[in-house]
């Protein structure tokens, strides 16, 4: 979009999609797991923050402000859905045995197949701009049900309870999906990074 | 007590993540240690996996390289505009 001279900064909604609206669809995606409503809160976000304008004190910075009010709508958006489908009811919220046969072995007592070795200087990937890549690719490859489990309860720090209010699923269920998530994306940067360090 | 398999210590450990574990099966998961670093490590590499999360959700918003669709863009454009 061209920017007009008289778009001023204030009365620019547009100009906020046009900054704002990728990393918006961005942080809405990344809890979501879902292109659409995903899109749809961004929309929901830019319209409320329309309306509410004349309440933004310009004391934080637009994109703070922005990403606050989607705070609020994914809050509002997670309602919803608790009380229309539960993620039990998603078809890959339980690959049932077949996935953990794929890290430990029933013939040898359930012992891991693979024994995770050691990884070499974590933290150091930490300070390396190609980890995150990984690490976004490997939290893409997750089920949705997995990734919008771990996303909840490690992006936005949800404990147990919340989690599993917000999912609509009881606690055990979670914890399940949480495993699954785990083991996958540990393998995942295991195979993706660290082997790759040595 | 039973002894616990690689498989269930490795829930277990998970879960210690998100609840505070009972007693025994702190314990349990205890004793596991003492004789597999498969586990332990484990733990630990998940443990990292969440400082990772937590400390980089924005790292891993921008490394996701995602965009708007253009049509979505056009329909936000059209509801801002209807608002005005």
């Amino acid at each position: 979009m061209e920017r007009t001279p008289s778009a001023t900064k204030s009365s620019s909604p547009e100009r906020w999609l046009d900054e704002h609206g990728d990393a918006l669809f961005r942080y809405a995606f990344l809890r979501l797991r879902d292109r659409d409503a995903a899109e749809d809160a961004v929309q929901e976000t830019l319209v409320a923050a329309l309306t509410a304008r004349k309440n933004f004190a310009g004391n934080s910075a637009e994109r703070t402000w922005l990403v606050g009010i989607l705070k609020h709508k994914l809050a509002d958006h997670w309602r919803r859905v608790a009380r229309t489908v539960t993620v039990d009811t998603l078809p890959d919220a339980d690959d049932p045995d077949e996935l953990l046969e794929r890290f430990f072995d029933p013939a040898n007592r359930d012992h891991w197949r693979v024994r995770p070795p050691a990884w070499s200087d974590p933290d150091a990937a930490l300070e390396d701009k190609q980890f995150w890549g990984v690490l976004s690719d490997c939290l893409a490859a997750l089920p949705p049900a997995q990734a919008r489990a771990f996303s909840l309860c490690e992006f936005d720090g949800l404990d147990g309870t919340e989690a599993c209010k917000v999912l609509g699923v009881a606690p055990t269920n979670l914890w399940v999906m949480l495993h699954r998530a785990r083991l996958r994306l540990r393998h995942c940067l295991e195979h993706n990074w660290f082997e790759r360090q040595r | 007590m039973r002894r616990l398999t690689c498989k269930e210590t490795s829930l277990l450990v998970s879960q210690s993540l998100d609840r505070k574990l009972p007693w025994g099966e702190r314990v349990a998961v205890r004793l596991h240690f003492l004789r597999c670093e498969a586990c332990k490590r484990f733990k630990a590499q998940i443990q990292f996996l969440r400082k990772a999360v937590q400390r980089g959700a924005e790292k891993i918003e921008e490394a996701s390289a995602l965009k708007l669709s253009a049509p979505a863009r056009q329909r936000i454009k059209r509801a801002l505009r209807k608002q005005k």
